[in-house]
């Protein structure tokens, strides 16, 4: 069956080879363990909300600007890759080229300013150590950043690739399953937002 | 069931309105959680409420606008579609299960670890009021 696949021209590339469809469904099921990981940090966080002992409180040191700098930041290159995806569908290379460009670099912005801000609050006085609560912010902020570095990492090297051997069947499913896994950085980092700093703002606030 | 081929025929050489459509509503949706929660002065479990309601719409949105979820790697067959759509709908029922689940367990009176639950459960004993403590803690 794999050898006899006729399609017609609008069947996009990654759906093209048997490997690519299996590839894509099954990172939708890594996803879906990526949910349970993150959903244990956002536990953690929630239930160590008011433990700050000694510590400076999210109140005093969460500051509004930079959070939705890296707000839109992020979600802007969620959306510059929904464009590169299209392009590559529409089987322009130069076009995939051009906004998968825009969104490394819209990502490398969102992770400059995740490091400031983190360097900012290690001295203001609130590192890893220094309470249940900063450990708990650390962990879960941290991670997503580690994952926006890998996405990255991994986006550029496909990049590569696309450029060495053109888009094929193959590294279009590469391309397209790293584009979930962009999509899905900027979906956690929604809940970020929500639940670690709009939740940690307004619960500290009365 | 969304299907690969309509989407690019329908999307072919035109702007990808399905995304824009999801980028605008996208920052509507940032912007007005941030105006619950900042210039409403609803009380802080309505704003809880809204705002998580918001962020679940928002990464629906992502879901559906941005990552084809709901759409099928094979022509006339919506397996895949449906596939994708279940596991993250299982996803997020465990997510919110473990959440909602810690936070109950861990705020619901249990844990009596830091100082100033003690005192305010001393104080209950020493009115003779034995009962647990079972409001919310903001």
């Amino acid at each position: 069956m794999a050898h006899a696949e006729v399609h017609d021209h609008n069947t996009p590339l990654e759906y093209q080879s048997e490997t690519g469809r299996l590839n894509i469904l099954g990172f939708w099921v890594f996803l879906g363990a990526e949910i349970a990981l993150f959903s244990t940090l956002f536990a953690t966080y929630l239930v160590l909300m008011y433990r700050t002992a000694d510590g400076p409180t999210p109140h005093e040191l969460f500051e509004l600007k930079g959070v939705l700098i890296e707000t839109f930041l992020l979600l802007t290159s969620s959306f510059t890759c929904g464009i590169a995806i299209h392009e590559m569908r529409r089987r322009n290379r130069k076009g995939l080229f051009i906004w998968m460009i825009i969104t490394l670099a819209l990502g490398a912005g969102f992770l400059g300013y995740e490091i400031y801000e983190f360097v900012t609050y290690v001295h203001e006085g609130a590192a890893l150590g220094t309470s249940a609560f900063w450990s708990g912010f650390f962990v879960i902020v941290g991670t997503h950043g580690l994952h926006v570095t890998m996405g990255i990492a991994w986006i550029t090297l496909i990049l590569i690739q696309v450029a060495r051997r053109g888009l094929t069947p193959q590294t279009s499913a590469k391309v397209f399953i790293s584009s979930l896994y962009w999509h899905f950085l900027d979906v956690v980092w929604i809940f970020i937002f929500t639940a670690v700093y709009l939740t940690g703002m307004v619960l500290h606030n009365g | 069931m969304a299907n690969p081929q309509d989407s690019l025929s329908r999307e072919h050489g035109g702007i990808p309105w399905k995304h824009v459509i999801g980028y605008i509503l996208s920052i509507v949706l940032t912007a007005l959680a941030l105006w619950v929660t900042f210039e409403t002065g609803f009380s802080t479990r309505t704003i809880l409420i809204i705002i998580f309601i918001f962020a679940f719409l928002q990464a629906a949105l992502q879901l559906l606008m941005f990552m084809h979820m709901t759409e099928s790697s094979e022509k006339n067959n919506t397996l895949t579609g449906k596939t994708q759509t279940g596991n993250i709908l299982f996803a997020a029922f465990i997510a919110i299960v473990i959440v909602a689940g810690s936070v109950w367990v861990m705020g619901a009176g249990h844990a009596k670890h830091d100082h100033h639950k003690m005192e305010m459960d001393h104080d209950m004993k020493m009115d003779g009021d034995m009962k647990m403590d079972h409001g919310d803690h903001k």
